[in-house]
Parts: structure tokens; C-alpha cells; sequence
């Protein structure tokens, strides 16, 4: 069994886009992803790998573009300013049809907000992002492990679907340190073929490639778009994850991705030990959601207490998967418990919200008007400190 | 098992590089680890916290709220500490640094002259290691018995003269919570 | 003795272009897709077409190419090039894409000396949008966002930008010059800025530039005769032409005009 070494979220990351066979990363600092591009600056450049610190996070992305065009495994890392600068990029690559993995380890927002732990871009990474009608899938790793693990599988992912995958993670996933063992390294010979990308072409005699996202003609847009419709409902079919615990057994089902399922968790161990059974379900992929799955849930009347370090948007998603499930939003309720601003929910008031639920102490989510946003807690994930 | 740890100092008190090295012996020695640091803007003198988990089993909420042990260094540090000193915790305070008593009553304190330990083995820099010693000591989390061969591959070649000095320190630590 | 003989160059694809009468894109391509066939470099070059009405140029170059968004195309062509370093990479830019919404993104690209050659299109108005001010439109040209005319004063509007003699300054550029196809002579003139570039391009040099002062009828109102004739008397004298920065190795000493010694002592 390979060692498991220590590492940071960020550098997991870094190391499993390296060992993916990534060999042209842009990126532009920002804090709590900052660890990233040191990391590949420190282990691409002596291998002669394209590293560049581009001058914002607009050209990242666009240079991201061009090599993904000329068909290497390209990457970009950001938080969420940043990634809000790249959106333009996103919308292009989707457009384009290019494979890529875009990071975005969160922080507070709007604005420049603050740089603690957040879960704020859940929309704009599950919804497109960026203008016109597209989606890319989104993956969310709950720790360092999986930090290493999605990503290296993500670099797969984007080559099969030809779209970018972006990996959503926060500034806990990013700044903690674990023991992780690290997939070992692709060789670069083994990667998929890219008969689509730019270069080489007097090698092979193929007709030209054009890598563009424009198309004037109304009826040829059109039919571009539904045929990548087309292949998001394969992709919804096939690629969706999730993982679900002690669901059967609990009346109350705590959903939550990445750090929120974390302390879901924590809350979960807690309750048991009280003697109280809650359920505990973990969406991996956030785009595609795993809506059949919370579906069935509701279809067995099981109640659900979302739990976001934000006013409620993954809630959504959960509204709309127990709605497809045909049952009353009265007999498959769905909570929520955000915490924002850069503050972590613990364990303590999780448990206290799921109580509160399953007391009847608490309303069911209405959008947009979260009624419990603001927790009780500690405020231990804070930093009141200025600056980026 | 599960040690909940939360440490605290200011900047450049090796706060980082302390938690760091008790996960890192802890992996080696089988356990499941989590290290969070509150990542703040300043690089220098602002507050040093962090939440560290060390367990035989998967580790939930990576955030120490509860915390079995605490770790102050730094006299503006025991308020915080207190704060997150969960029932019956133990406080285990720099006590060169921290002259004031803890307010809590409910919670074990041990105090352990780090700095005047480090700098008696000849570096105010290894009064982390020192705690560290102690920690292990009065916790009983980590067996720290490799903990030598451990620091081999935690340093990286270039620091290994160093090592002795923190072997000591470690040593140290662990009398000194011994005789507390 | 030397006989020219009329081809079509393999790179430039037989199409009637959807460019305007009097329109000065089509000469350019003509003059880069020439010097690609010479070169031999038709299956190892990547064309990069703007946004602006040069991007149906991937209609018109027999080469891949690359789309990228409004002023990007520099970043875009970093990646292109870090990857396919042997490949000519060209990037086709105009003033409003290059010198406006694009500033950022060429002058970090010519710092970090990138290796691929920039075709910068300067017609002093924006032309795909329908004859908007453009970063390079003369003080008192008339344009549909500055119906009195460019107006640096009281308006605001700035002062047309000199891309190459700002583009000097910098490090990591090696070879900057404008050229005109206003008249034969001219064209043929551009067309040696361009070859020098690309071949210094294809020997690993740094970035490369070659500004065209191109003639827009359509959008400055004028018949094509008149276009060229205003371009000569109004253009040249704002942005003039020449090699405005040389400091490629075939060329021997550098000839960079009114730039002062570089910052590492001018150790070139």
C-alpha cells in the first residue's frame, strides 16, 4: 500500500492535477487558494511544464483556453472574486466545448467579503456561471483525499465529456492538512487521443480545426446547444455521485457537500450518542445533483435538514429533487441551517437545528428567505482582519 | 480515541509548525489526522490558532469546537483558549508567557515553562517542540516513541541538525507535564 | 533574374471574403498566408482570429485556428504557444480588441516576451460594432460614440494610443513595427515586417509585433480612394511607420528607436 503523506487541501489538489497529467497551469494569487499555484510553480517548472502566473484571472483563464485548444490538460485555480473574473472564460470553454478543470476554493462573499471558509458560489458554479445556456460538471471533496482523488478523476471527466469540470472546494478543504495517499502518476502517452484540438495538423493531414464558440446562424446555434443538451442528460445519467449514511434508519436526513458535510457529520456522531438516528447524505457531484436520490427519499417520507455555509442554495437543488419525487412538500419537508460571513457551523448547533426539526420547532425552507441563517454558535471561523 | 486539540499563540511562535508536527507523528503512528490553521492576512505577530484532531477512526468536523486539550502559549491567547476548552478540557499553558490564572474552574490546567525550558536546551525557538512533549504526556494521545525517527522525515534534510535540540525539547515537555 | 509568377497561396482559402470593398483585411491575410507558404509552415500554424470583423478569418486561413474572447487573444495564444512551442502562432488583432478591452492582456504578453507574433489591425475605428471610437481614432475623427469628433478635452475621450512606441518600453519585446498597405510599396514593406517576425518568432526570440495601418471605408465614410488617401495624410503622421523596435539577433545591432537601454543594463 502506497504511504500516506501529509498535505495541505490546496497542495492535494495541485499534486492530483500534476499526477492527472496536467501540464500547463494559469493562475493569479489569491487567498486561501495561494498554496496552489506555488505548488505547481515549484513542481512544474523544473520538469519544464507550462506554469505561468498570468496578470488576472481573465488571462488565466484565457490562456487556460488556448492550451486546452491546442489539447494539453489544462488547469486554472482561483476563490470566488476570482472566479467570478473567470466566468467569461467558463462561458467559453463551454461554448468551445473544451476540456479543463477550473479550482475554486471558496471564501465569503459578495465583494470582496472576506477570506474565510464559504459556500457562497454554489449557484454560480451548478448553474452555468457565466452568459448563454450551459453547465459543467461540478465536483466537491469533503478532504484532502478527495482534494487529490476528484481532481485527478476530473482531468478524465473533462476529456470524456469535452466540457470544463470544476472542483468546489472552500478555504477549510483548501488550508487543512491530512494524510493522503496520492494516486500514482498518468503517463502523459496513455491519455486520450484529441483529434478536435489545434496543432500538428501538417503531421496528420487532417482537415483544419477551428476552436471557436461562434455560430451566427440562428437554426445552427440552436441545434449546437440541444446537441450539448443532449450530452448533459448522458452525463446527468452516468456521472452522478453521491453518498448516503445511516438514511434508512434516520427519520431526518442531514444533507451537505464538502465542509458542511463534514460538521453534518460531526453532528450525526452527536446525536447518535444521545440516542437520536439522523441520516446523513453527501452530494459529490453538485452538477449533476443527485435528485433521484433525495427523490427517494422524500417518495419514504423522510424529512431534510440542508446544511450550508450560506443563506440556502444547495437547499434548492434539494426543493427541486423532492419535487420530482411527486410527493407533498408537507410529508418530505426540507430545513435548512446556513451559517455565512466566513463562520463554520459546528457539530453543537447542527445538532441543535436537526432537534429543533424533529420537534416541530422549525419552519420548512421557503427560497430566498432563509429563517435560519444565523446560528448561536461560537464564532471560531471568523478573522475579523482586513485585506485579500 | 479522539483528541480534539486546539492551539494557540502569536505569529511566530512555531503555533503552525507545532500542530503540524503532532499530526504528522500521529499519521506515522496510525491515527487519523486533521490540522485546520485560522488563516488570517497577516504573515507575522497576529494570533496563531488552529484546530487539531487526532483519532483511531474517521474524523467528522475538522473544527475543534469541544476541545479535549488546549495548547496556550501566549498570554493573549487564554481567553480564546478558555472559550473553546470543552468540559473537564485540559489547559496546558506556556506558563513563561501566560502569568494570569484561567478563569474556568471546570477544566484541568497544566502549566509548563516552555520558553524557559527551549532556551535552556539553547533555542527559545523549540518551546512549541516542548509542548508538544507535554501534550503527548498529559494526553496520552500520541505515544511519540519513534518520535526521532519520526522528525527524520518531518524536517526536511537541510533542518536536521536540528533535530537533537528538538528531540530534547520534546523530552523535556514530557517531564515537565510528568512533574506538573 | 527572378520571375514572380501570380499564385493563390495554399494557406488563404479560395472564398470570396465577407470583408468590405476597400477593406485592407484581405491584403493582410494575402500578405501572411504568403509568407506561411514560404515558410512551409501551413501545417504547423495556429491562427488566433479576434473578435471584430477579422474573425471570420478562420474562414479564410488555410491553418487551425483559435477563437478566443474580446481582447483575450494574447492569454489565448500563451497557452497555445507554451503547448505547441515549434508551431507559428499568430495572433490577428484589431485596435478596439488589442488597445482597449485587450490592454492588459498584450502588454503582460509582450513583457513575458511570449513567442508568438502579434498582427495588430489598426483602422482608428471599431468596425464589426459599426464605427464606435476606438483607442487608436484620431483627435477630431468622427465616430458614432464621438459625433463631433474624438475630443480629448471637456469630452474626455483620450488621446490615440501608439501601441508599438508603448509596447517598446517593455523587456520582453523584441521586434516591433508598423507598417501600411496604403500603396505597393508599402504592402510589399509590411509584408518583410511580417517575415522577419514570424522567422524570428520560429527561432524562439520573444514577442513580435507588426501594426498595420489599415483602411476602413465603410465606417469612416469615405470612397476606398479617399480612405487610403486620408490614411497616408492623416494616419501616417500620428502613427508612424517603420521598424519602431528591432532587437532581433539576424538584424546585429539594435535599432530601438528613442527607447532608452533596458532595466538589466542593456546587457543585449
Amino acid at each position: 500500500m502506497p504511504e500516506k503523506v501529509l498535505m495541505k487541501g490546496n497542495e492535494a489538489i495541485a499534486e492530483g492535477a500534476l499526477r492527472a497529467g496536467c501540464t500547463a497551469y494559469f493562475g493569479y494569487p489569491i487567498t486561501p487558494q495561494s498554496e496552489l499555484p506555488a505548488y505547481m510553480a515549484k513542481h512544474m517548472l523544473p520538469r519544464h511544464l507550462t506554469f505561468v502566473q498570468a496578470e488576472s484571472e481573465v488571462a488565466a483563464i484565457n490562456m487556460v483556453y488556448g492550451a486546452a485548444a491546442a489539447g494539453a490538460r489544462a488547469m486554472t485555480s482561483s476563490s470566488s472574486p476570482g472566479v467570478s473574473l473567470k466566468q467569461e472564460g467558463i462561458s467559453y470553454l463551454c461554448g468551445a466545448d473544451l476540456p479543463c478543470v477550473i479550482v475554486n476554493v471558496q471564501r465569503s462573499g459578495p465583494g470582496l467579503g472576506g477570506i474565510s471558509p464559504a459556500q457562497g458560489d454554489y449557484f454560480q458554479a451548478t448553474r452555468g456561471g457565466g452568459h448563454g445556456d450551459y453547465y459543467h460538471i461540478v465536483l466537491a471533496p469533503k478532504d484532502v483525499q478527495e482534494c487529490a482523488d476528484l481532481t485527478f478523476e476530473a482531468f478524465d471527466l473533462a476529456d470524456k465529456w469535452r466540457m470544463p469540470v470544476m472542483i468546489l472546494a472552500d478555504g477549510l478543504i483548501g488550508q487543512m492538512m491530512e494524510g493522503v495517499v496520492l494516486p500514482p502518476a498518468r503517463d502523459l502517452a496513455s491519455l486520450p487521443a484529441k483529434p478536435w484540438a489545434v496543432g500538428h495538423q501538417g503531421k496528420s493531414g487532417r482537415p483544419f480545426n477551428h476552436v471557436s464558440s461562434i455560430n451566427l446562424v440562428p437554426d445552427e446555434l440552436e441545434k449546437s446547444v440541444n446537441d450539448r443538451f443532449e450530452r448533459y442528460k448522458a452525463i446527468a445519467e452516468s456521472e452522478v455521485r453521491s453518498v448516503s449514511t445511516n438514511c434508512d434508519k434516520a427519520d431526518l436526513i442531514l444533507v451537505g457537500y464538502g465542509t458542511s458535510s463534514r460538521v453534518a457529520g460531526g453532528a450525526m456522531a452527536l446525536a447518535k450518542a444521545e440516542g437520536i438516528e439522523l441520516g446523513l447524505f453527501r452530494p459529490t457531484t453538485l452538477w449533476p445533483f443527485p435528485y433521484a436520490e433525495i427523490a427517494e427519499f422524500a417518495a419514504k417520507g423522510k424529512k431534510f435538514l440542508c446544511v450550508e455555509m450560506s443563506m440556502g442554495q444547495m437547499v434548492e437543488d434539494v426543493l427541486l429533487g423532492v419535487g420530482m419525487s411527486g410527493v407533498s412538500g408537507d410529508a418530505a419537508p426540507v430545513h435548512f441551517f446556513g451559517r455565512l460571513g466566513g463562520n463554520i457551523p459546528n457539530e453543537d448547533e447542527v445538532l441543535a437545528a436537526a432537534k429543533d426539526v424533529l420537534a416541530g420547532r422549525s419552519k420548512p425552507h421557503r427560497i430566498g428567505f432563509a429563517d435560519r441563517s444565523l446560528g448561536s454558535g461560537r464564532n471560531l471561523g471568523s478573522n475579523r482582519s482586513r485585506g485579500q | 480515541m479522539t483528541e480534539k486539540t486546539f492551539m494557540a499563540g502569536f505569529g511566530g511562535q512555531g503555533i503552525i509548525s507545532m500542530g503540524q508536527a503532532w499530526i504528522y507523528a500521529a499519521m506515522k503512528e496510525g491515527l487519523e489526522v486533521t490540522f485546520f490553521p485560522f488563516y488570517g492576512a497577516e504573515k507575522r505577530g497576529g494570533v496563531a490558532r488552529a484546530s487539531v484532531i487526532v483519532s483511531d477512526h474517521e474524523i467528522a468536523s475538522p473544527l475543534v469546537t469541544k476541545a479535549h486539550s488546549v495548547v496556550v502559549m501566549s498570554s493573549d491567547s487564554l481567553a480564546i483558549g478558555e472559550a473553546v476548552a470543552g468540559p473537564k478540557a485540559l489547559l496546558l499553558v506556556n506558563s513563561d508567557l501566560v502569568k494570569a490564572s484561567p478563569a474556568r474552574s471546570d477544566i484541568r490546567v497544566l502549566r509548563i515553562p516552555c520558553n524557559s525550558l527551549a532556551e535552556k536546551i539553547g533555542d527559545v525557538k523549540i518551546a512549541n517542540m516542548v509542548m508538544m512533549g507535554a501534550l503527548a504526556e498529559a494526553t496520552g494521545a500520541l505515544k511519540l516513541d519513534t518520535i526521532a525517527k519520526v522528525f527524520e522525515s518531518f524536517f526536511p534534510p537541510s533542518k536536521h541538525s536540528f533535530i537533537p535540540k528538538n528531540l530534547q525539547a520534546v523530552e523535556a515537555g514530557r517531564r515537565a507535564a510528568r512533574e506538573a | 533574374m527572378e520571375t514572380a509568377t501570380y499564385k493563390h497561396p495554399a494557406s488563404l482559402v479560395p472564398l470570396q471574403t465577407k470583408y468590405c470593398p476597400g477593406c485592407g483585411h484581405g491584403v493582410i491575410h494575402r500578405l501572411i498566408t504568403e509568407i506561411i507558404d514560404e515558410l512551409g509552415l501551413q501545417g504547423s500554424s495556429i491562427v488566433l482570429n479576434p473578435v471584430g470583423c477579422s474573425i471570420w478569418a478562420d474562414l479564410y486561413f488555410g491553418t487551425d485556428s483559435v477563437q478566443p474572447a474580446h481582447g483575450r487573444t494574447p492569454a489565448a495564444a500563451t497557452g497555445v504557444k507554451r503547448v505547441l512551442k515549434d508551431h507559428l502562432v499568430v495572433c490577428y488583432q484589431g485596435d478596439g480588441d488589442l488597445a482597449a478591452i485587450g490592454t492588459a492582456e498584450i502588454i503582460h504578453a509582450a513583457n513575458r516576451g511570449e513567442k508568438f507574433t502579434t498582427i495588430f489591425v489598426n483602422n482608428a475605428i471599431y468596425g464589426m460594432t459599426g464605427g464606435q471610437m476606438a483607442p487608436t481614432t484620431l483627435i477630431g475623427q468622427k465616430a458614432t460614440t464621438a459625433p463631433e469628433g474624438r475630443d480629448p478635452g471637456e469630452a474626455g475621450m483620450g488621446y490615440p494610443i501608439r501601441v508599438c512606441e508603448m509596447l517598446a518600453t517593455l523587456e520582453g519585446t523584441r521586434y516591433l513595427a508598423r507598417g501600411s498597405v496604403d500603396s505597393p510599396a508599402n504592402v510589399r514593406k509590411t509584408k518583410q515586417y511580417i517575415k522577419k517576425a514570424f522567422e524570428a518568432q520560429m527561432r524562439g526570440e520573444g514577442f513580435t509585433l507588426v501594426e498595420i495601418l489599415s483602411p476602413c471605408p465603410t465606417n469612416w465614410s469615405m470612397k476606398p480612394n479617399e480612405a487610403v488617401d486620408w490614411m497616408v495624410e492623416a494616419m501616417v503622421p500620428v502613427f508612424p511607420l517603420g521598424e519602431i523596435k528591432n532587437l532581433l539577433a539576424t538584424d546585429g545591432v539594435a535599432k530601438a528607436g528613442g527607447v532608452a537601454g533596458t532595466a538589466a543594463g542593456g546587457k543585449k
